[in-house]
C-alpha cells in the first residue's frame, strides 16, 4: 500500500500537464483514485464532507446487481443443458454461463470505459464512475449469444449518444444501458428478439420461447409456473430472469438509500393496476389468461423496475414526480406487452419513454410549488 | 402562549469536542475587525497604523452607505492594516492598552427615544452592523421597514455554543436590546428558542417580543427556517435578524452609553484538549486559547462552525458575527481503497457505511478531506432530506448555475441563504461547492436589483 502510493507519487508528474504522458492524465487519475481516495481538502463552504462519493454510490449498485448476475450465469448454463435434456450439475452450469458472459462483460467495459476515459481527457474532467454500473447492466440485459461486434457498436452508441453528447454522467436524458439495448433491438432485431436467441447454443428441437413469447403467441398453457418464473428458471436476457435475486438487490438498494423505493414501488403498482384493468376488460385472450400479478414476475419487469427505472439521473427528481413516473412505467410496460402485437416485452420502451417525459413531470411538480409561492403573495396583498 | 414548530428534515452532525460549561478569561492582546465578514461592504479607512483608538472609535466605513461605520471593539493602538490582492482590505488589527476606555455615546431611556434617535446611536457606535437583513444577509438598511425582526436564542449547528450560558446574568441588557429592536420595526420582534434546551430565564421571561419554540435537527436553529415557519419572505419583503449576544450589546449601548463589545466564545472541536468557553471581546485573536490546548499535527482553525465558518490561521481573529471557534484535523492524506471500506469509523448521512447502522449516535472526529472528486449531480433526491423548506434545492441550484433570475425568484431564492444549503453541501455525493453557488446567485440578484 505504501509502496503503491510511492509508485503513484513518483509517476504522477509524468501525467500532469507538461509531462510526457499528459495525454493519459485521465487514465492515470482514474487508476489513482481507484486505489486511493484523493487528499483534496475543503476550500470553500462546509469544512467537513460526507464520506460518501460517486465511487461508493456505484459500488453499492454494483453489489446489488451481483445476486442476479451470478444467478444469471447459472441460468445460462441451466437453460443450455436443459435444451439437450442434460443435467451436468450446478457448477458446470455456472461455469458454462460464466464463460458465456465473461467476454460480453469484458467487451462492454473495455469499449465503454475506453470511450469514457477519452472523453474525460478531451473535456478535462475526472473519469466518471457511471459506467462502472452501466458496464454491468448492459451484459445483463442482452441475450447470451449476442455477437460481440454488435455489442461493441451498441455500447459505443450508448456512451457517445446516450451520455457524452449531453455532457457526461448526470446530464443524460435516457438510461445509457437501456439505450444500448434499444440500439441492438432496432438495429439487429434477429439477434435480440424471437424464440431462438434466449438460450445459449440451444438444441434445435427445443422451444426457446420466453414466457412473454408464449403469451404473445397465445400459448398460455406453455407459460412456466409462477414458481419457476419468480425463481428465474426461464429463458430470457442474461441477468433479468430471477425476480427473487432482483428483489434481494432491491432490498440492498433501498436499505442503503441508493435506490429510491418510491420509484420501485410505483413501477410495480403501475404494472399491477394496468394488469388488473386488462383482466377486467378481458377484450382478448391475453387479457383474460394472464393474471395481473404474473406480469410482475415475467420478462424484464422486475429488473427494469429495480435497476433501470431508479437511475436517479434519468428518473423524475421530485418525490411526487417519482410516483407518477414509476406508475406510468408500469402502466406503459404492460400496455405494450398486451396490446402491441409486435413486441413481446414493453419494459425497455416504457422506461425509455418515461425517461423522456421525466423532466416534464418534474416541471409540473415544480410549477405547482411556484404557484403555491405566488398564491402566498396574493393572499397577503388581499389582506 | 408560544407556538412550537417541529422541524422534521435535517441532520444533527455529531462531532467530538463539545465545550465544557465553564467560562474563563481569554486575556487577548490583539483584536481585529475584518471587512470580509460584512457581505457587500466596500470599506474606506478612517484610521492609519499607529493611531490611538477607544472602544467605539470608527475604523472604517461603508463606501456606498457612509452612515454605516465599523468601530474599534477595544481601546488601544491600530498596529496593522492588512491588505490582500488588489489592495483588498482584509483586517484592521488593534493592540489593546488594557485600559478599556470607551467613547461615551450617552445613556438613554429607550422608551423616550424614537426610531430615528435609536438608529442614530446604533450607527455612531458601530453597533448597527450587528443587525442584518434577509434576503442577501447584508447589513440592514434603516430606510427599509422590516416586516419583522428575528432574534435567535439557540444554534443547532455542530458543537454550537449554549446561549443559555452565554447570556447568563444579562437579563436586563438583553431586555433593553429587545426594546430597542422593537422600535425599529412596525412588525413584531420574534425571539426564537429551542423547545427543549432553552431554559434560561433571560430568554423565557423576555417581554415586548413574541416567543416561538422550535424543535428538531439542524437547521432548526437557522434564521431562514424560523422565517419560513413564522412569516415567510415574499419578493420585495425584508426581515432583519440578529443574535443573542448582539442584542445584549445593543442593550448595553443604551444602558451604559458605550460600545461594549464583550463576547463569550466557545472553543470546540476534536483537536482541542480542553474545550470550554472564553470571555473576551469581538474580534479577539485566538492564539491564546489554542496554544497548549490542541493536539499536535496539522489542524484547521475555523471561526464559526464546521458548516458555515471561515477558515482562519492559528494566530487569526474571531469573526464579527461568530460565537465559536472550531478546530478539526486537516484531511490532506490519501486513503487506500477508502471508498470500498465497510466504514465503521466514517461520518456519513447515507446508509452505505456501517457506522450509520451500528453506531448512529457516535460522535466522530471528522477531518477536512473532501472524500472524493467533483462530479455531475447524480443522487438527485438526497438533498431534500436535509432541507426543511418548501423549495426544491437542486432545481434552485441549477437555476442559479444557469443565472436565470426569474426562475430563481420563482423557486424561492429570497427565502433562503447560503448557510441553509450547508447540509446539502456536506452530504452531496458530487462534492460541489453549493454554498458558494447560492451565495453567487444571491449576489447576482442583489446587483441586478440595486
Amino acid at each position: 500500500m505504501k509502496a503503491l502510493r510511492n509508485l503513484l507519487d513518483k509517476q504522477k508528474p509524468h501525467f500532469e500537464q507538461g509531462g510526457k504522458f499528459e495525454k493519459l492524465h485521465s487514465l492515470f487519475d482514474a487508476m489513482e483514485t481507484l486505489f486511493f481516495v484523493p487528499n483534496r481538502v475543503t476550500t470553500s463552504g462546509a469544512h467537513i464532507r460526507d464520506a460518501i462519493d460517486m465511487k461508493r454510490t456505484m459500488i453499492v449498485v454494483f453489489i446489488a446487481l451481483l445476486p442476479a448476475l451470478f444467478f444469471g450465469m447459472w441460468n445460462i448454463g441451466y437453460q443450455h443443458f436443459l435444451s439437450f435434456g442434460e443435467n451436468p450439475g450446478n457448477w458446470p452450469m455456472f461455469w458454462y454461463g460464466f464463460l458465456k458472459m465473461l467476454p460480453i462483460i469484458i467487451v462492454t467495459y473495455v469499449v465503454g470505459l475506453g470511450l469514457e476515459i477519452m472523453f474525460a481527457q478531451i473535456r478535462g474532467h475526472d473519469v466518471n464512475e457511471g459506467f462502472f454500473v452501466s458496464g454491468l447492466l448492459i451484459p445483463m440485459i442482452v441475450p447470451p449469444d449476442i455477437p460481440l461486434w454488435q455489442l461493441t457498436l451498441a455500447v459505443a452508441f450508448a456512451v457517445i449518444f446516450g451520455k457524452e453528447v449531453f455532457g457526461g454522467t448526470g446530464m443524460n436524458i435516457m438510461n445509457p444501458a437501456l439505450l444500448a439495448r434499444a440500439f441492438l433491438f432496432f438495429a439487429y432485431p434477429a439477434n435480440i428478439s424471437g424464440d431462438k436467441v434466449w438460450i445459449a447454443d440451444k438444441a434445435d428441437a427445443f422451444s426457446g420461447a420466453t414466457p412473454l413469447g408464449h403469451a404473445l403467441t397465445g400459448h398460455f398453457d406453455q407459460i412456466p409456473s409462477a414458481y419457476n418464473m419468480f425463481m428465474g428458471f426461464i429463458p430470457g436476457s442474461n441477468g433479468e430472469t430471477s425476480t427473487l435475486m432482483i428483489l434481494i438487490g432491491a432490498l440492498f438498494l433501498i436499505i442503503t438509500g441508493i435506490g429510491n423505493w418510491r420509484v420501485i414501488l410505483s413501477v410495480f403498482a403501475g404494472g399491477y393496476v394496468m394488469g388488473l384493468i386488462f383482466n377486467w376488460a378481458g377484450a382478448n385472450d391475453y387479457m383474460t389468461q394472464v393474471p395481473a400479478w404474473e406480469h410482475l414476475i415475467m420478462g424484464g419487469f422486475a429488473f427494469g423496475a429495480v435497476f433501470m427505472a431508479t437511475d436517479p439521473v434519468t428518473a423524475a427528481q421530485t418525490s411526487k414526480g417519482m410516483y407518477i413516473y414509476g406508475f406510468l412505467i408500469g402502466v406503459m410496460a404492460v400496455l405494450i406487452r398486451v396490446v402491441n402485437p409486435g413486441y413481446p416485452e414493453g419494459m425497455m420502451l416504457a422506461i425509455l419513454l418515461m425517461n423522456v417525459f421525466a423532466p416534464l413531470i418534474d416541471h409540473y411538480v415544480v410549477v405547482a410549488n411556484i404557484k403555491r409561492r405566488l398564491k402566498r403573495v396574493k393572499l397577503q396583498v388581499n389582506n | 402562549m408560544s407556538t412550537t414548530y417541529k422541524i422534521k428534515k435535517g441532520l444533527d452532525i455529531k462531532l467530538l469536542g463539545e465545550a465544557e460549561k465553564t467560562v474563563v478569561d481569554l486575556n487577548a492582546k490583539r483584536f481585529a475587525i475584518k471587512p470580509p465578514d460584512f457581505l457587500g461592504c466596500f470599506p474606506k479607512m478612517l484610521v492609519k497604523e499607529g493611531d490611538e483608538v477607544k472602544a467605539g472609535t470608527p475604523l472604517f466605513f461603508h463606501k456606498y452607505r457612509e452612515e454605516v461605520k465599523f468601530t474599534s471593539p477595544v481601546s488601544g493602538k491600530v498596529i496593522e492594516i492588512v491588505r490582500g490582492a488588489k489592495r483588498k482590505l482584509l483586517q484592521v488589527v488593534i493592540e489593546t492598552d488594557g485600559k478599556n476606555e470607551a467613547i461615551d455615546f450617552g445613556k438613554a431611556d429607550i422608551s423616550s427615544l424614537d426610531r430615528e434617535a435609536i438608529v442614530e446611536k446604533l450607527f455612531a457606535s458601530g453597533v448597527w452592523p450587528m443587525i442584518r437583513q434577509r434576503p442577501y444577509a447584508v447589513i440592514a438598511d434603516p430606510k427599509d421597514d422590516p416586516k419583522a425582526i428575528f432574534v435567535s436564542a439557540f444554534d443547532t449547528s455542530p458543537l454550537a455554543p449554549d446561549f443559555d450560558l452565554i447570556v447568563h446574568d444579562h437579563g436586563k441588557e438583553f431586555q433593553a436590546g429587545l426594546d430597542a429592536l422593537a422600535k425599529l420595526t412596525s412588525g413584531k420582534v420574534h425571539l426564537n428558542i429551542d423547545d427543549k434546551n432553552t431554559t434560561s430565564k433571560v430568554f423565557l421571561n423576555s417581554k415586548n417580543v413574541q416567543i416561538n419554540r422550535f424543535s428538531g435537527p439542524h437547521p432548526a436553529g437557522n434564521v431562514s427556517v424560523h422565517v419560513s415557519r413564522i412569516d415567510p419572505i415574499n419578493k420585495g419583503e425584508i426581515i432583519w435578524h440578529t443574535g443573542s449576544q448582539e442584542v445584549i450589546t445593543i442593550g448595553k449601548l443604551f444602558l451604559e452609553g458605550k460600545f461594549n463589545s464583550q463576547r463569550v466564545v466557545a472553543l470546540v472541536g476534536s483537536e482541542i484538549l480542553r474545550p470550554k468557553y472564553y470571555k473576551t471581546h469581538i474580534g479577539a485573536r485566538i492564539v491564546n486559547m489554542i496554544s497548549g490546548n490542541e493536539t499536535g499535527g496539522n489542524n484547521r482553525y475555523i471561526s464559526g462552525n464546521v458548516l458555515t465558518g471561515t477558515k482562519i490561521e492559528k494566530d487569526g481573529f474571531i469573526g464579527f458575527y461568530d460565537s465559536m471557534i472550531t478546530v478539526i484535523p486537516e484531511g490532506n492524506h490519501y486513503e487506500f481503497f477508502g471508498w470500498l471500506k465497510p466504514g465503521l469509523n466514517k461520518f456519513s448521512f447515507s446508509h452505505t457505511f456501517l457506522s450509520r447502522w451500528l453506531t448512529p449516535n457516535k460522535k466522530f472526529r471528522v477531518d477536512t478531506n473532501l472524500h472524493g472528486g467533483v462530479r455531475g449531480y447524480v443522487m438527485t433526491g438526497k438533498m431534500d432530506q436535509v432541507f426543511p423548506f418548501d423549495i426544491y434545492p437542486l432545481f434552485l441550484i441549477k437555476a442559479i448555475l444557469a443565472e436565470d433570475i426569474d426562475l430563481m425568484e420563482n423557486l424561492g431564492i429570497y427565502e433562503i441563504d447560503a448557510e441553509d444549503f450547508a447540509l446539502c453541501e456536506v452530504i452531496d455525493t458530487s462534492k460541489t461547492e453549493i454554498q458558494e453557488i447560492v451565495r453567487n446567485g444571491l449576489e447576482l440578484i442583489r446587483k441586478e436589483m440595486s
